[in-house]
């Protein structure tokens, strides 16, 4: 088993909210781990042969060819997220490479531990070369004492190369008081598979992300699942693209969106550029108290023999499914969080146990909470 | 068992149920006949604590206790259960999950259970997701024998349910009401709603009700009054104001 992450100076509070983010200190069921605090790399390695963990700096000094990927997916000039990530003289994140046929089925914990008043940045590349597969979870999180408030700043790279694999879990466990700004893109080629989760079941201030998938390869697939609630102060603009372009290349976007008072907007955007590609995009919201809700899935084909289709519905908890299961002796509470706990329910075929049960952990924690 | 005295019900600004009574003994199965529309559903509906069904008139005692203003879970744990005509479909919640959440205590056995209806297949199915009529009614009656309740009410056991599997419905039917039991040994009581009677083939019932616009207009030997609707159609029942 890998060594044990040593932590320093952490209160029990941050030490149990980076466990629920999804970090596993004692390393019981990862194989590697990379935990950013504020700006420092507190911890970088794996144990998993042919796979590496490396700070973003040391990667670069490392591996020359590794250039070619720097800000290749991402544009640097996209937005000014990507311009101050870009800027930094000092750049912070990771790299994660899978050697060609390496993989691991334990997976590799990221963790950003936000602890102070500032703008976090990072730049993550991650590449799984041909034949590898690669399983992330990703846990980002902010400490009891963040103050009046911080920014993460956060730019993701993913590389998935001819039938290789790349399923990368990432859990916001933020606070009331940060703002979150993920910019993230992949490139999949032939055979690929990129699964891309994502679980927020707690407080944030905003969340702004439309991480991108090109599906360049034939026969590539990308399935992005998301689970969010949004309690009453938060603002979440989520979403994802896939563009499909090799022949034969599949996506699926799904997103399940509670509001409890607060903005969830959900975007989607399947583009089908080629002749055999399929897509499907689909978001079910639930309004437990007045929020807002605002599904904008967008299907785009251009070509004879592309189909894409969409469903989205927002609504309530259904009277007659809650008096259903008080018929068979659950109390009206128990009944609506079973309901709750349906709905969130999406199981991601290709998906380690270990970040199933860390995704369902996530909900645990919210249905504990009453959602 | 239940007891049901000068029951009217509305629905919306409706009445639908008038002045009905009625009284079950323990052990005993009754079956309630009627033309649809008659009211028959909403009387298990009622008896269940729907909210959709408000109570103006009279009383519901369950064991002697007056349950009229209690909520369904109120009800379900007192005993009285139900097996839905059409139940709700439940997205995401598997019909595994929701058998752990009623038997709360003793989840061993939910899987022998679930095979002997033939639904073991089924755990990790969103719930009545499409379930074939014959899988619905399996599910439901799966739920009753997790749930083990004393007083239980069957809506149309046998709609959409082929040859093959009434008899499997009928046997288990027959076995969450005790039928194998020596007739005064028996605990359980039932109500049936039953359109086509061939539940009746296989669960024995004691005394037969008929029910028009809202009313229960007749009482009797199940097999006489089924084989007189038979004979007659309901057609006598809606003219006739006796009860």
């Amino acid at each position: 088993m890998p060594p044990n992450v040593n932590v320093p100076d952490l209160s029990a509070t941050d030490k149990e909210r980076l466990a629920q983010s999804g970090m596993d200190l004692a390393m019981t069921n990862r194989c590697g781990s990379y935990l950013q605090m504020d700006q420092e790399i507190v911890h970088s390695e794996c144990s998993a042969e042919g796979i590496e963990v490396l700070p973003y700096k040391k990667a670069m000094e490392k591996y020359s060819w590794l250039k070619e990927y720097e800000w290749n997916a991402v544009s640097r000039d996209k937005d000014e997220i990507t311009q101050y990530v870009a800027a930094q003289k000092e750049p912070k994140g990771y790299v994660i490479i899978a050697h060609k046929g390496s993989s691991n089925i334990v997976p590799i914990q990221a963790c950003l531990f936000l602890g102070r008043e500032q703008i976090q940045h990072v730049h993550n590349i991650l590449i799984a070369e041909e034949g590898s597969e690669l399983h992330i979870i990703s846990g980002c999180t902010s400490g009891e004492h963040v103050g009046k408030g911080g920014a993460h700043y956060g730019v993701s790279e993913f590389y998935i190369k001819k039938n290789a694999k790349i399923s990368f879990t990432m859990i916001h466990n933020w606070s009331e008081n940060i703002e979150v700004f993920p910019r993230s893109a992949s490139i999949v080629e032939e055979n690929g598979v990129f699964l891309s989760n994502y679980v927020c079941m707690q407080p944030v201030k905003k969340v702004q992300m439309y991480p991108t998938v090109t599906l360049e390869g034939e026969n590539s697939v990308a399935r992005f699942s998301s689970i969010v609630i949004a309690t009453a102060e938060s603002y979440m603009d989520i979403g994802s693209r896939a563009i499909l372009e090799g022949k034969g290349a599949s996506a699926e976007l799904i997103t399940r969106a509670i509001t409890k008072g607060g903005t969830i907007i959900s975007r989607g955007h399947i583009n089908g550029k080629t002749a055999g590609t399929r897509g499907h995009l689909e978001c079910k919201g639930l309004i437990l108290k007045d929020g807002r809700i605002y599904a904008i899935p967008e299907i785009e084909g251009s070509v004879v023999g592309t189909e894409l289709s969409h469903e989205a519905a927002v609504g309530k908890l259904a009277k007659d499914e809650i008096e259903y299961l008080m018929s068979r002796g659950l109390d009206e509470d128990e009944a609506t969080a079973t309901i709750i706990r349906g709905f969130l329910d999406v199981k991601i075929n290709g998906l380690p146990e270990a970040l199933q049960k860390q995704i369902d952990a996530s909900i645990d924690v919210a249905e504990k909470a009453g959602f | 068992m239940l007891h049901i005295e000068n029951l009217h019900v509305k629905v919306g600004d409706k009445e639908v149920l008038h002045d009905i009574n009625l009284h079950i003994g323990e052990g005993e199965t009754h079956v309630l006949l009627g033309p649809n529309g008659s009211g028959k559903t909403t009387l298990l509906m009622t008896i269940m604590g729907f909210s959709n069904y408000t109570i103006t008139e009279g009383k519901i005692l369950f064991k002697g206790e007056d349950v009229t203003k209690m909520r369904a879970h109120e009800r379900a744990k007192r005993g009285i259960g139900m097996l839905f005509q059409r139940p709700p479909t439940i997205s995401g919640l598997k019909l595994g999950k929701l058998l752990t959440a009623i038997s709360r205590t003793k989840p061993d056995n939910i899987l022998e259970l679930a095979k002997s209806v033939h639904m073991d297949k089924f755990m990790d199915r969103d719930i009545n997701k499409g379930f074939s009529g014959g899988e619905i009614k399996r599910s439901e009656v799966l739920q009753l024998m997790i749930q083990n309740p004393d007083f239980i009410m069957l809506d149309e056991p046998e709609s959409g349910v082929d040859l093959e599997n009434i008899s499997l419905m009928g046997t288990a039917i027959g076995s969450l009401l005790e039928k194998e039991k020596r007739m005064s040994k028996r605990q359980k009581s039932g109500l049936v709603i039953t359109h086509t009677g061939y539940i009746l083939d296989y669960i024995e019932t004691d005394r037969g009700h008929v029910m028009c616009e809202g009313q229960i207009r007749c009482h009797g030997n199940p097999r006489e009054i089924l084989k007189d609707i038979k004979q007659r159609g309901y057609k006598e029942c809606m003219e006739c104001r006796q009860t």
